[in-house]
């Protein structure tokens, strides 16, 4: 669960990010976050994941305080998200398999449990027989359910997937969209930032709009316009 | 699921870094290599300046030469009060007449000495000291005992000899420590290249939740193995050359003025001293270049 009480965000060079945020996402949702370019979209994330922290009000993540959570609990508190980029973030020289096996000793997983975990993560994003591809070899959508599986395989209580869709193409992007759709099913929490409204509008979801810092808009089932919601 | 300490991972991971930055890890090995290298160059000469001192202190002696005014048993008396003077070791007495023996031994072609009488020469005592260093304080201190006449000591070459050392000393100090930082950038360098190159794997690690420590003892095994590989390079490498000196030493040593100590027997103290080092300037190196980069 995440939950943003009056959450104020500035830059050290003065940049007032976020505004007075309030904002509960329980277990199991699946949640939009949609907003123009320096809407503070980013900042949420980068909130969220301990990147940053932030200037006032509280901020809960999966049972973590950020308020005054200690370096040590970081790592512990980040094992509880998967993060899916934009970029992908694939490490080119290791295989598909080899990158999902590279996250999972990143938290001390044993070779045992990283040989029975994989394949079934594999499965569920339809790269099973990929495995030993290196990322250059795979087209983009592909690249982006390696990098699903990848934020999947430490088994997270929430997926947050900033901009998934952004490199691929309408269909690839309908098929990431669906997969994230799926996982949420098998009960995972998922947190879309997104801007493409078209997609957004595809989906019954539940869409929280920001802009400027400030939530304008958090509605279930809601549409998206890319301008005013 | 989480096992606290991966130690195979750690150590591919180390491994593998090294052969992926050849050249840096050469050129960081190569540093280490060379600063033990004049380190341990100093030290042996310093091991051997200190050894021939101490052949000198074994046979350096003073001699304290008795008031002619007193009797041999008289004379005898006065060495309950030198053996209480601090710094002197061994004392033996010395009759005149032994003396004028001494003097003669390896003369007795000249005639000149054949009629000397005993009273030529004094009643004398032969004096070691523990220190050499102190060596003028305690002839001092005994030529003011009541009955001693004069003393005789080479303070020049005893000084000497210690100012040698002295210097030895100094300048192994200064130069293993500027060596030493060196060195120590050098593997910080090393580990930073390693570190830059692999910064979007670090950073999928962390945000996959991976602690620091874990981030860390990859590039930690990196510095000790090029550490410990400097030192073993290092100390073959000091072995040889230690062997080719002492023997050119030896055969240009007509007059038997200078000695050698065998290499084996400071071989086990040196491999320590080296590995020691070695680890020390890796590990310290490793360290100092990741500390930064993992405060996100």
């Amino acid at each position: 669960m995440i939950r943003f009480i009056d959450v104020y965000k500035e830059y050290d060079n003065g940049t007032k990010a976020l505004k007075g945020i309030n904002l509960r996402i329980d277990d199991g949702e699946f949640v939009f976050l949609v907003g123009p370019s320096g809407s503070g979209k980013s900042t949420i994330i980068k909130l969220i994941t301990g990147e940053i922290g932030l200037t006032e009000g509280k901020l809960m993540v999966n049972g973590y305080s950020l308020n005054n959570i200690s370096p040590r609990q970081v790592p512990l508190m980040r094992r509880t998200l998967g993060i899916i980029f934009q970029d992908f973030r694939l490490i080119d020289k290791k295989t598909v398999y080899e990158n999902l096996s590279f996250a999972m000793r990143a938290i001390g997983a044993s070779p045992r449990d990283v040989k029975r975990r994989i394949p079934y993560v594999l499965q569920l994003v339809g790269l099973e027989h990929k495995a030993d591809r290196y990322p250059g070899q795979l087209s983009g959508g592909e690249q982006q359910r390696v990098a699903i599986a990848r934020a999947l395989v430490n088994n997270p209580n929430m997926i947050i997937a900033d901009e998934p869709t952004g490199n691929l193409d309408p269909h690839r992007s309908l098929e990431i969209m669906m997969l994230l759709e799926r996982i949420n099913d098998l009960g995972t929490t998922v947190l879309v930032v997104t801007h493409e409204k078209s997609l957004v509008n595809r989906f019954t979801k539940r869409v929280v709009a920001i802009e400027d810092g400030r939530i304008i808009n958090d509605e279930t089932g809601g549409y998206y316009n890319g301008e005013k919601v | 699921m989480a096992r606290r300490f991966d130690f195979q991972y750690y150590c591919s991971e180390g491994f593998h870094s090294i052969f992926t930055h050849g050249f840096m890890s050469f050129a960081a090995v190569c540093m280490i290599v060379a600063c033990l290298l004049i380190m341990g160059s100093f030290s042996l000469v310093a091991v051997n300046l200190n050894h021939m001192l101490g052949d000198l202190e074994d046979d350096n002696l003073f001699l304290a030469y008795v008031d002619e005014s007193y009797t041999e048993e008289e004379a005898r008396a006065l060495q309950s009060q030198i053996e209480a003077v601090p710094n002197v070791g061994q004392v033996a007495f010395v009759t005149r007449a032994e003396a004028l023996d001494d003097f003669r031994a390896g003369r007795e072609d000249n005639p000149l000495l054949a009629d000397l009488p005993d009273e030529v020469l004094r009643d004398r005592f032969e004096i070691h000291v523990d220190d050499i260093e102190q060596l003028q304080a305690t002839s001092e201190q005994v030529d003011e005992i009541t009955g001693i006449a004069d003393v005789n000591a080479a303070y020049d070459i005893a000084q000497g000899f210690v100012m040698v050392r002295n210097i030895a000393a100094g300048v192994a100090i200064v130069l293993v420590t500027m060596l030493a930082v060196v060195s120590l950038f050098i593997i910080a360098n090393t580990i930073k290249l390693a570190f830059f190159y692999r910064r979007e794997e670090i950073a999928i690690m962390k945000m996959c939740g991976a602690t620091n420590a874990f981030i860390r003892w990859p590039f930690v095994v990196e510095g000790m193995i090029l550490g410990m590989t400097g030192a073993l390079v290092a100390f073959f490498a000091q072995w040889g050359i230690y062997e080719l000196v002492s023997k050119a030493i030896i055969q240009n040593n007509g007059l038997s003025l200078i000695t050698v100590l065998p290499f084996t027997s400071l071989a086990w103290q040196f491999l320590l001293v080296f590995i020691v080092a070695g680890l020390l300037i890796g590990v310290v190196g490793s360290v100092l270049a990741i500390r930064k980069f993992l405060q996100v």
